[in-house]
């Protein structure tokens, strides 16, 4: 049987996950176990036999201490689920040191991957084996997913804004990529590859064919970007304040916002400030900035968002 | 067979008596104001579309019997599952035990005449059946888009999303009545004696149910006419295009739908409580338990919604709040569960039908319960998630729970609902085919589901396929038994041996008039003086 063929836990998310479906797994299985046992050894037990009278039963109408033991019991278990669950989420959703960025755009029913370098490849992630990724995503269109069974690990991919996948991509292969939120009619067949390389053949590959850079790459655009629609005569780059904050050290900075709020310079943010300027002023700023929606596009914002991260 | 009358302690008439069903004719049934027929007319209408989402079912399992099967087209296939997902939940769960059983046994097992309001019953029941005619019309050009209507999809389609939000809208404001007139009825029309505390389990169940669905309901209704005004006057609430935001759309309807959930099982646990303690001549252990775990249960329930949307793009502190009450819902259906089967320790049991379907419940339900554990924790809902594994879990907590309950009540109460006995041997058949089919269908596709197949997939890689087709084969299976049982309801409503007023010995107020019920349901309205539950034949003390 092909499927149970396939050994698949191709990554560390793969393995931290496995372990804790396995834990789950082991704890249920023993209350499965003494569940269903006791119900069919009860129904076997006291059933009543044919032709026989209706037996003798007891009058007993509950019992205060059991009625406690299982509520505590399996609210530990609950608990003892809940923090492991929530211990191995936090570390494969939180980004790893050292990791580079990949922007990816989709669109019913394709996915385009935008490399730091310029270069664009459909339908296929190709990364080299064992340097983290961070993919930077959001859809043109209507929702879709990104979904690696060999890595445990999905996210859907919304229109209007950004969410974050983490790759830990620690073993070579090719792996299945699925688009897990219904999209339309090409839905089922909207699938990608993740191609994982040793470093000399993604080195080769870069360097030649059909990967070959193309462009200028996606911080030097962003850098131009910024000239040409005037972002520098407001927001510095040397860290001096102008009429708006400076991007150098922006990204990943804590804001303090007019109204007392607090948020984190993260993707989102930046590119919220682009199109809504109003939406979250920080603190000590005028809020004068004319929104750029329409004026630029999401591949102009990453861009310039993939430059202000070089500013750090 | 003869007619057997002895036994009935308020039986009126002879046991030949047609009771409420005396009565012919078109006029005498669509614009009655007896609750059980209301209940009656319910359940017909609801088992059609029980039928009718299952052929759509049936349908798409052979869709998936191969890759690249061309039988009938991808877009066919999304319309399918649409269907089947939209007439399943909205048209049979939903409505199928509250409204039809509710209607039918409240009264009864309260002892009240009626309803609290008989009219607002009827206009249910015709609000309903509005909502259903207005959803047929959207087969003009039919959905696709998943019984979720996720957004911006849904506002962008071209098949006919605002009729059919329309009509589960009307639907909607058919169970907010509905609701309402159960919470006042049992508030207001409990007989004589009957206090909470010996009101029947299902009565508690009912009640919790009836809670949420007041309660929740306008929020779905509210977010269909939203729906429905972005698409046709382009007002921008769930498109980004237009300054609208798609996981506003997702967080209304799970604050709906999840709650919802528990529409679906609180009468259904409710029925399993009033079945296991009559077959296995016991009191129920720990009533109080089983009544408030049902309010536990709705109450947490409306603080659980965001576990549809761990991998939404939802904030990550979110997704752990949610997580962490989630779990907690566990925690009330687990005492439901171990004080049933307490219920049967040193009981004296016989297993027809009802108790094989009540028995049936438990073991399905605690496995589908079971594997809800690995999508409430974090790590592994955000592999589980939108895959088979979903799959298989809804359908073992909604059919292995909701619908198996549902089959329960409905062999229990077809005595007094139709005055006629159901063939034991058909019934057990019934039960055999549909539970074997049931497991073949629904628990390959766990493994198929953490093998990575997502749902909702017209098309599929070969390397799932092997699976695929046992699941395919179980469908067919599980058709069988629903057949043969449908066939035993027919055959039994038309030819089946007259049924005495209390076949099962039960001592709930139902089984203390004659079945069928007359119109007034009890010739003198009862005086309760003990609970329902006393079936212990001998007096022992300190046992167990």
């Amino acid at each position: 049987m092909n499927a149970f063929a396939q050994s698949s836990a191709a990554s560390p998310s793969a393995w931290k996950i496995d372990a804790v479906f396995l834990f789950i797994a082991g704890v249920s299985l023993f209350f499965f176990l003494l569940v269903e046992g006791m119900l069919i050894y009860f129904a076997i037990r006291y059933r009543r036999r044919k032709g026989a009278e209706e037996g003798a039963t007891s009058e007993v109408r509950g019992n205060f201490i059991l009625e406690v033991v299982w509520i505590l019991v399996p609210s530990l278990a609950v608990l003892a689920f809940f923090i492991y669950g929530y211990v191995v989420y936090r570390d494969v959703t939180s980004p790893q040191p050292g990791s580079s960025d990949i922007n990816v755009v989709t669109g019913q029913f394709v996915y385009e991957f935008k490399y730091p370098d310029g270069r664009a490849t459909m339908d296929e992630l190709r990364l080299p084996v064992g340097k983290p990724v961070k993919l930077i995503m959001t859809s043109r269109d209507v929702i879709h997913g990104f979904f690696i069974p060999d890595y445990r690990i999905k996210q859907d991919i919304l229109p209007g804004r950004y969410t974050y996948l983490y790759l830990q991509p620690d073993k070579e292969g090719t792996f299945d990529i699925y688009c897990t939120q219904y999209c339309g009619v090409g839905h089922s067949t909207m699938r990608a590859k993740l191609i994982v390389m040793p470093p000399d053949a993604y080195a080769a590959w870069k360097s030649q064919g059909e990967g070959a850079k193309t462009a200028m790459s996606i911080t030097e655009k962003g850098k131009a970007l910024m000239e040409k629609f005037g972002c520098l005569g407001c927001h510095s780059t040397d860290g001096s304040v102008k009429v708006g904050p400076s991007f150098k050290g922006l990204y990943g900075r804590e804001k303090h916002l007019e109204g007392g709020k607090e948020v984190t310079a993260d993707e989102q943010y930046i590119r919220e400030s682009i199109f809504d300027p109003g939406a979250k002023v920080v603190k000590g700023f005028p809020n004068v900035m004319p929104t750029y929606k329409g004026s630029m596009t999401d591949d102009d914002v990453a861009a310039i968002i993939a430059h202000i991260k070089t500013l750090n | 067979m003869t007619e057997n009358t002895a036994d009935g302690k308020a039986l009126s008439g002879n046991g030949r008596s047609r009771g409420y069903l005396e009565e012919k004719g078109f006029r005498s049934w669509a614009l009655t104001l007896d609750h059980k027929r209301i209940g009656a007319l319910y359940l017909y209408t609801t088992l059609f579309f029980f039928l009718l989402g299952g052929i759509f079912a049936l349908l798409m399992r052979i869709k998936l019997m191969y890759p690249g099967q061309q039988i009938f087209s991808d877009q066919t296939y999304n319309v399918l599952f649409t269907l089947h997902g939209s007439v399943m939940i909205f048209l049979f769960i939903i409505p199928a035990i509250p409204s039809g059983m509710g209607n039918f046994f409240i009264p009864l097992l309260i002892g009240a005449r009626d309803v609290a309001f008989p009219r607002i019953n009827l206009a249910s029941y015709w609000i309903f059946v509005a909502g259903i005619i207005v959803i047929m019309g959207s087969l003009l050009r039919p959905m696709d888009t998943g019984w979720t209507f996720y957004t911006p999809y849904s506002a962008k389609t071209a098949a006919n999303v605002t009729l059919l939000s329309f009509g589960i809208f009307l639907i909607g404001m058919s169970s907010i009545l509905t609701g309402l007139n159960f919470i006042v009825t049992i508030h207001k029309l409990r007989a004589p004696g009957m206090t909470w505390h010996r009101l029947p389990l299902f009565i508690w169940g009912m009640y919790a149910t009836s809670i949420i669905q007041v309660v929740a309901t306008p929020v779905v209704g509210i977010t269909f006419l939203l729906l429905a005004m972005e698409r046709l006057f382009g007002v921008g609430f769930f498109d980004p295009a237009k300054g609208g935001d798609p996981l506003l759309f997702q967080h209304f309807f799970w604050f709906y739908s999840h709650p919802v959930v528990y529409v679906m099982i609180l009468p259904a646990m409710g029925i399993i409580s009033e079945v296991i303690p009559v077959f296995s001549r016991k009191p129920i252990f720990g009533y109080k338990a089983i009544a408030y775990s049902s309010l536990a249960i709705a109450f947490i329930g409306f603080f659980v919604w965001g576990h549809h949307m761990f991998v939404s793009g939802m904030s990550k502190t979110a997704s752990i709040i949610f997580s962490f009450l989630t779990f907690f819902v566990a925690v009330p259906t687990a005492v439901k569960v171990f004080n049933w089967i307490a219920t049967m320790y040193k009981g004296s049991i016989t297993f027809e039908s009802p108790m094989l379907y009540a028995l049936t419940f438990i073991f399905l339900f605690t496995f589908g319960g079971l594997t809800g554990m690995f999508l409430g924790a974090l790590a592994t809902n955000i592999h589980l998630h939108d895959t088979y594994f979903i799959v298989a879990h809804f359908h073992y907590t909604m059919v292995g729970g909701t619908v198996v309950g549902f089959l329960a009540g409905l062999h229990y109460w077809f005595p007094k609902m139709t005055g006629r006995m159901l063939s034991e041997k058909m019934a057990r058949w019934g039960w055999l085919l549909t539970f074997i089919g049931f497991n073949v269908t629904f628990l390959v596709q766990f493994y198929l589901g953490y093998k990575g197949m997502p749902r909702r997939w017209a098309e599929y890689p070969p390397q799932y396929q092997s699976l695929n087709i046992v699941s395919t084969v179980g469908s067919w299976i599980m058709a069988g038994g629903i057949l043969i049982m449908v066939s035993n309801f027919i055959h039994g409503f038309f030819r089946g041996d007259p049924a005495p007023s209390n076949p099962w010995k039960g001592l709930t107020l139902e089984w203390q008039t004659a079945s069928p019920p007359p119109t007034e349901n009890f010739e003198t309205i009862p005086v309760v003086t003990d609970w329902p539950y006393a079936y212990a034949k001998r007096k022992t003390t300190g046992d167990g």
